[in-house]
């Protein structure tokens, strides 16, 4: 069930506004749903098409096609609002893979490993040449933790070791936590 | 361990430690209190079913209908209408999983329902020391008891039903002391609206935040829970404040709460819940609430926010300032003050307790709200709808021309059938003002209950003092 990742080669689509909350990128009325899957289409939907739901030609979404821009670059604080996974799954349906910003929020990024969508962590300095440079090609190797960029230049990113070991193994954190059933229950028992 | 000092925080966590964390996994965390709503739930439910996996400690998960259920005026047959057919799936889902799982649900025809962060304090279930989650980002609410509670996502509520537990990196801490005393007509909200504007939206990033100082100690437990509400607007992971006599008085006698020995015993082990003396908080911000102004946002996020007799900033380097002042359609060096408000909405987890209700109402009071503005009042539980009515609350804000509604997050989010047209105003006492959140092109002003009533009786932006 869990996707595994290991190294992604795409070029990079770029939404310069910091503070993306999770209104924005799939607005509330959309969570109405009971699954997981085909949230894509609204995906950024009021920054996406106008009042008569044509597509907003501004739109960095709109310019080019998702099959070859996996890569979503965002200013500061990416995902920070509501902890609706719903954000996660539309990013991911939509066909990305990758969100490198310089801060995500906390709860988005813990939904986004969850799902198989890299959260990126770079320096500022890193970000600035990214969001320059939109439509390059970026390589990134999660074994090596390493972002490689269109000028040849290697950086290397932090990643939770749990979530990187679930990541390129597909192993599904639920499944590590059922088996420690039996310190659960020890745990149980002393707290009752 | 027991020797070194300890912040409230740590002494919550070290509690819940089921497996300690090592280097290459997270620490398991136990959770004591689960919540659920109907949005975020069915996928977690979907997931158990797809493993075939029962719910663990079904008693230790409650559930709500609050984000899509309707606030419309209660009907005489008690079925309040579903405004589409996808919000009727969602809430029969959560019925269908409720039975199935064994989960108890405050149903839509119960007393007991309401906005989950205002259930769980109303009726004795949240306590202090305990670990608290739910599939919604104000979960911090619960803190001002000094518990431990964060909002989760959908596959976490998944790891929840079938595990009781929780994979969890450590965050850091992060102290705010707080001196000074409030003024008349400045709030609890204006108190946290004024910390996320020094800190910022990203200021609690990856932090638990303790407020501490006399400001605290001196607020009830509901006005607590208003600054508590709001660590997720600054981007901190949670928000606690560490019990004392007023949290005790609060939770005495409430429904849920053991009474007799069991009382006294629980009492005694809320004794040491506050930060040792001396101990060390990753980082520390200083706030003196003194000289506070009732608060007002101007832009798109809760961060962009001043007092409510200042001036917007002037034009500077800031791009999406700019962006949220067009989003807004209000200018750089502007005052609010006297800004037209199309509607007023008294309503959310942040301010539609009890007291808010009775604060708006002491302004409303013999008063009318404005010719053509709009004004929703939105109770935070069927209970306090039902507290509100006795006391004779309700009937000043039907006097005074508002629509008095069944409980729920009704406009805070907008996907209930309560929602803001594109274009117009309205002032919120709810936690978010981002784009479209209270609408697609709804321009949300974020102030308190007193600020909102007072902007309703005169259709613009007033200072609520000058109505005191
Ligand atoms: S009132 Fe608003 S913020 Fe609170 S739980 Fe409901 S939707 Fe979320």
């Amino acid at each position: 069930m869990m996707q595994t990742i290991s190294i992604i080669r795409s070029r990079t689509v770029v939404l310069t506004h910091r503070n993306i909350d999770t209104d924005q990128i799939l607005p509330a009325r959309f969570l109405t749903t009971t699954s997981r899957h085909g949230l894509g289409p609204h995906l950024f939907a009021d920054w996406r098409y106008d009042d008569q739901q044509n597509p907003n030609k501004d739109f960095p979404l709109n310019q080019v096609d998702p099959a070859e821009y996996q890569v979503l670059v965002t200013g500061d604080n990416f995902g920070c609002g509501s902890s609706r996974e719903h954000a996660t799954w539309a990013l991911l349906d939509y066909g990305f893979s990758v969100v490198i910003s310089t801060q995500i929020a906390d709860i988005f990024r813990s939904n986004a490993l969850k799902n198989g969508l890299l959260p990126i962590i770079v320096e500022p300095k890193i970000h600035g040449w990214l969001t320059r440079h939109a439509g390059e090609f970026v390589e990134i190797d999660l074994q090596e933790q390493s972002l490689t960029m269109a000028n040849g230049n290697i950086v290397g990113f932090p990643i939770d070791p749990f979530a990187k070991t679930c990541l390129l193994n597909g192993v599904d954190p639920l499944g590590f936590l059922l088996q420690q059933e039996a310190e659960i229950a020890a745990y149980e028992k002393s707290d009752s | 361990m027991s020797s070194q000092t300890q912040t409230l925080f740590e002494k919550v966590w070290n509690r819940h430690v089921v497996v300690p964390e090592s280097n290459d996994t997270p620490a398991t965390l136990y959770i004591d209190l689960h919540l659920i709503h109907e949005v975020s739930s069915p996928q977690a439910f979907s997931l158990l079913r797809e493993k075939n996996l029962p719910v663990r400690r079904p008693e230790k998960t409650l559930a709500t209908l609050d984000h899509s259920t309707p606030t419309d005026p209660e009907p005489a047959a008690r079925t309040i209408p579903i405004v589409t057919a996808d919000v009727a799936r969602q809430i029969q889902a959560l019925q269908d999983n409720c039975a199935k799982f064994g989960i108890q649900l405050y149903d839509l025809d119960s007393d007991h329902r309401g906005i989950v962060h205002i259930i769980g304090p109303e009726q004795g279930l949240t306590r202090p020391g305990m670990t608290i989650v739910c599939g919604d980002s104000h979960t911090s609410t619960h803190g001002a008891f000094g518990a431990l509670a964060f909002g989760i996502g959908t596959t976490e509520v998944a790891h929840v039903l079938a595990t009781q537990c929780l994979l969890q990196n450590k965050p850091a801490s992060m102290a705010i002391n707080i001196t000074g005393s409030l003024t008349d007509g400045v709030s609890a909200k204006d108190l946290i609206l004024a910390i996320i504007g020094k800190i910022g939206v990203r200021g609690g990033l990856g932090h638990v935040i303790e407020y501490r100082g006399e400001t605290i100690d001196s607020l009830s437990m509901e006005q607590r829970m208003t600054v508590c509400n709001m660590s997720i607007e600054a981007g901190a992971r949670a928000g606690m404040i560490a019990p004392d006599q007023v949290t005790f008085d609060y939770l005495e006698g409430r429904e849920k709460m053991p009474t007799g020995a069991r009382w006294s015993e629980l009492l005694k082990s809320w004794q040491d819940l506050s930060s040792d003396k001396n101990a060390a908080f990753d980082r520390q911000v200083d706030i003196d609430a003194g000289g506070m102004r009732p608060m007002i946002t101007f832009g798109t996020n809760p961060g962009m926010v001043m007092s409510i007799n200042d001036c917007i900033p002037e034009k500077g380097t800031d791009e999406s300032l700019d962006k949220a002042l067009a989003y807004m359609g209000l200018k750089h060096g502007q005052t609010l003050l006297g800004q037209k408000i199309d509607i007023v909405f008294i309503g959310s987890c942040t301010n539609a307790r009890i007291s808010d209700l009775r604060e708006a109402a002491s302004l409303l009071r013999n008063r009318k709200i404005a010719k053509g503005l709009r004004m929703l009042v939105v109770p935070g539980s069927q209970a306090i709808k039902k507290q509100a009515e006795s006391e004779g609350l309700a009937q000043i804000f039907i006097d005074a021309g508002a629509e008095w509604r069944e409980s729920g997050c009704s406009m805070c989010i907008a996907m209930n059938g309560d929602t803001v047209p594109r274009g117009q105003y309205v002032l919120s006492t709810s936690n978010r003002n981002f784009e479209g959140r209270q609408g697609s092109g709804a321009r949300s002003i974020l102030a308190s209950p007193l600020t909102a009533a007072a902007t309703a009786i005169n259709g613009k932006i007033s200072d609520p003092v000058e109505l005191m």
